[in-house]
């Protein structure tokens, strides 16, 4: 069965995933300094494969890849709350805030929206973003494709 | 008699929860302002003090409470692997095909 | 007694008792599902209500009018509280796919032949 729409509605999802991905980037990005945050750009994101697959009816078989993703994004955000006791402190502890390295700047006051602060809260952000994608993605691509729903490019 | 064991449940507990809500107000009868803000109070001036992180949601769940968003991201990772493992490719045997076949068509005619 | 001061724990009770009734008089495992996912938006909106301070601000700093926010805490455990409701609402409809696929039906009084 051909789930695919018609060539309007194909050309308009292609165009409008650009926005969709670039918007969830931005909250990922700026999760320490405006709302958002890993879980809300990823499902952002996440999104936009919905719009692919409600509008293309078709989907090239990546499951591993986001098996993949998953498993990195979980593997890392473990990594990095084991940071905090390789470098000496407590679990979850921030031990990148005020370093000097990367996202380790230091504003005196209240920050007006610098984007290089906040330790390892952004980085968390970012590798659960990852995983969040990944997630939601599995999900829809495997209820798509067991309902029959989806032709399955092998 | 099922159903109305049912409805006796659902009105007692219905009873219970707006009694509850009768009673969950503020001390001068206003909705909302918590007593204890104790903990509150210090994330949100130590999330600017200490880690610079001007969203303090956030600075709650990746540093002061990132236990809880480990367990979380646990449960998202086996809620996702058990729709992979019910949702996988599977294969019946010929006849275990067949008689499951007839049985469904049998029970959706129904 | 002013109910009006309370009217979003109202919300609430009502977004559970729909669920409830829902989950226990309905037949059909997607209207069930439905329910519970019902139940679960009560609980999130009583979470947040318990954060509310009349006046305040959210809890962001950038650019904020003013310093006086609202308890970032529940906010936090929402948050965690929608993941995981998404998460478990997908598995639940896999297994009513699955459900559906052996017996035919999504109906819960006809599934029952596994006590053959």
């Amino acid at each position: 069965m051909n789930f695919k729409m018609s060539v309007v509605v194909r050309t308009v999802a292609d165009i409008m995933i650009i926005p969709i991905i670039v918007f969830g980037i931005y909250l990922i990005l700026h999760g320490h300094l405006t709302p958002g945050g890993g879980f809300q750009g990823g499902a952002v994101i996440a999104s936009a494969t919905a719009l692919l697959i409600v509008a293309w009816g078709t989907l090239k078989d990546n499951k591993d890849d986001f098996s993949t993703m998953e498993s990195t994004g979980l593997t890392m955000f473990f990594l990095l709350a084991l940071l905090g006791i390789i470098m000496g402190f407590s679990l979850f502890y921030n031990s990148l805030a005020g370093t000097g390295g990367i996202f380790g700047g230091t504003v005196s006051g209240i920050n007006p929206g610098y984007i290089n602060t906040g330790g390892t809260v952004p980085l968390m952000n970012i590798v659960v973003g990852l995983e969040v994608v990944a997630a939601l993605s599995l999900i829809l691509y495997m209820m798509a494709k067991r309902s029959d729903a989806l032709e399955v490019e092998e | 008699m099922k159903k109305i064991i049912a409805l006796i449940a659902l009105i007692v507990i219905s009873a219970f929860m707006l009694g509850g809500v009768a009673e969950m107000r503020g001390d001068d009868g206003s909705f909302g302002n918590p007593v204890e803000t104790e903990m509150d109070d210090f994330f949100l001036e130590d999330s600017q003090d200490h880690n610079q992180v001007n969203n303090v949601v956030t600075a709650v769940l990746f540093d002061y409470r990132g236990l809880d968003t480990l367990g979380e991201a646990t449960v998202l990772f086996s809620a996702v692997s058990g729709v992979l493992t019910v949702l996988r490719k599977y294969k019946l045997s010929k006849k275990e095909n067949l008689t499951k076949l007839t049985k469904s068509s049998k029970g959706g005619k129904k | 007694m002013n109910w009006f001061t309370v009217f979003p724990l109202i919300m609430v009770v009502t977004l559970i008792i729909m669920g409830l009734y829902v989950v226990l008089f309905k037949k059909n495992l997607i209207k069930i599902i439905m329910g519970i996912a019902l139940m679960q938006n009560g609980a999130n909106l009583f979470l947040v209500s318990l954060a509310y301070r009349e006046g305040y601000v959210a809890p962001i700093w950038t650019s904020a009018p003013s310093a006086d926010m609202v308890l970032p805490t529940p906010h936090a455990l929402t948050l965690t509280s929608i993941v995981i409701g998404v998460a478990t609402t997908a598995l639940m409809l896999s297994f009513v796919m699955m459900i559906k696929k052996h017996y035919g039906t999504i109906n819960s009084d006809e599934v029952r032949r596994c006590r053959e």
